[in-house]
């Protein structure tokens, strides 16, 4: 079962009302690389994947709705209590008409969340390495979103997320030295 | 009620933040490095300052966890503001 | 292998009828990670504060990025 605790695990400010931004965040809301696609992809990966590293699958998943957490922390200060006008002239308005400001998992272009964006293959190698490249491909994303913003408070906290993806990639990284390694089998002998 | 959100809500909220992140950092780590003993060290002392540092933030602000993993005054606290993404 | 810079630059073909002025030098990122297989054990560490701030608790892992909003592309 999970345990919801109750602060961010990052500080999240921004400093002007930006729907705009908002906008383009929701690509790692509910984006193919996203948070959310992120924290789903590993935690599925768990119930097949060997059992010496189903706890780091499991703790990274489990960070991974802290990050959904702070982006959509982020969409909601950006957007809260902008106008209708504004959110139209932010290219918000076909989202307005059909969820008002309500958060909703789909990417920057309004494509909404999909399964499909998630891989789970069955071979630990394959999964792994899906999962290095959707954390290379999340700080990729970042590194864009933090060019598109002048607010410094808001590319504070895109760079503390960007900087979790790569100590993600090196975890799945060591994961895949841990498989080949096989040491388990080592000690039989 | 309005918890009121001073400088000190803001100073004591980082400091946990700050220990809570040594310790997921550390967690990771521990998942791929499970025999580093001086790692492992760390990780339960500041397993031990956090909960002391949780307990003072709760008492002043309110509890972090539900199902019963902090306590409660009356009336029941848990539903008060604010939220992570309202501070 | 270059740790300490992990800005990398190439120059791109330029060709004669391209409408967009053309940037001569194209950067990316490779992040410290690539560098470390497998992070060995007692790397010296952040603060607790920094090691927040910077989003790692080992200098060894982090990678800065400033925002190119505002510049010209180089």
């Amino acid at each position: 079962m999970w345990i919801y605790d109750k602060k961010l695990q990052y500080p999240v400010r921004v400093s002007k009302c930006d729907p705009q931004m908002a906008k383009y965040l929701t690509e790692q809301y509910g984006g193919a690389d996203g948070e959310l696609a992120a924290a789903l992809r590993y935690l599925n990966q768990r119930y097949t994947i060997p059992d010496k590293v189903i706890g780091l699958l499991t703790d990274i998943g489990t960070e991974e709705f802290a990050h959904l957490e702070m982006i959509a922390t982020m969409i909601y200060k950006l957007t809260k209590d902008a106008t209708p006008d504004q959110l139209k002239a932010a290219g918000l308005g076909a989202h307005f008409a059909a969820h008002d400001s309500a958060l909703f998992y789909n990417n920057a272009s309004g494509v909404p969340w999909t399964a499909a964006y998630i891989q789970a293959k069955g071979d630990p190698l394959a999964d792994l390495y899906e999962d290095i490249a959707a954390e290379e491909k999340a700080r990729a994303t970042y590194q864009w979103l933090i060019d598109m913003t002048d607010d410094v408070d808001l590319q504070d906290s895109l760079k503390y997320l960007r900087e979790r993806e790569i100590v993600h990639s090196l975890r799945f990284k060591e994961a895949v030295e841990i498989i080949k390694a096989d040491r388990e089998t080592k000690k039989v002998y | 009620m309005n918890t009121k959100l001073d400088e000190q809500y803001y100073r004591k909220l980082e400091e946990l933040q700050q220990l809570d992140f040594g310790l997921v950092e550390l967690t990771l780590y521990l998942d791929t490095h499970p025999n580093d003993m001086q790692a492992l060290q760390q990780f339960n002392q500041l397993a031990q300052q956090r909960q002391q540092c949780a307990y003072q933030f709760e008492m002043q602000y309110g509890p972090l966890l539900q199902f019963g993993h902090s306590f409660s005054k009356y009336p029941w606290q848990w539903i008060e503001t604010p939220w992570p993404w309202q501070v | 292998m270059n740790v300490s810079n992990q800005t990398r630059e190439w120059y791109p073909f330029v060709g004669p009828f391209d409408p967009c002025p053309p940037k001569y030098v194209k950067t990316y990122v490779v992040p410290p990670n690539q560098f470390i297989p497998f992070q060995p054990m007692n790397l010296p560490q952040f603060s607790l504060q920094e090691a927040l701030r910077r989003g790692t608790l080992w200098p060894a892992l982090y990678s800065p990025y400033d925002s190119k909003c505002g510049k010209e592309g180089t």
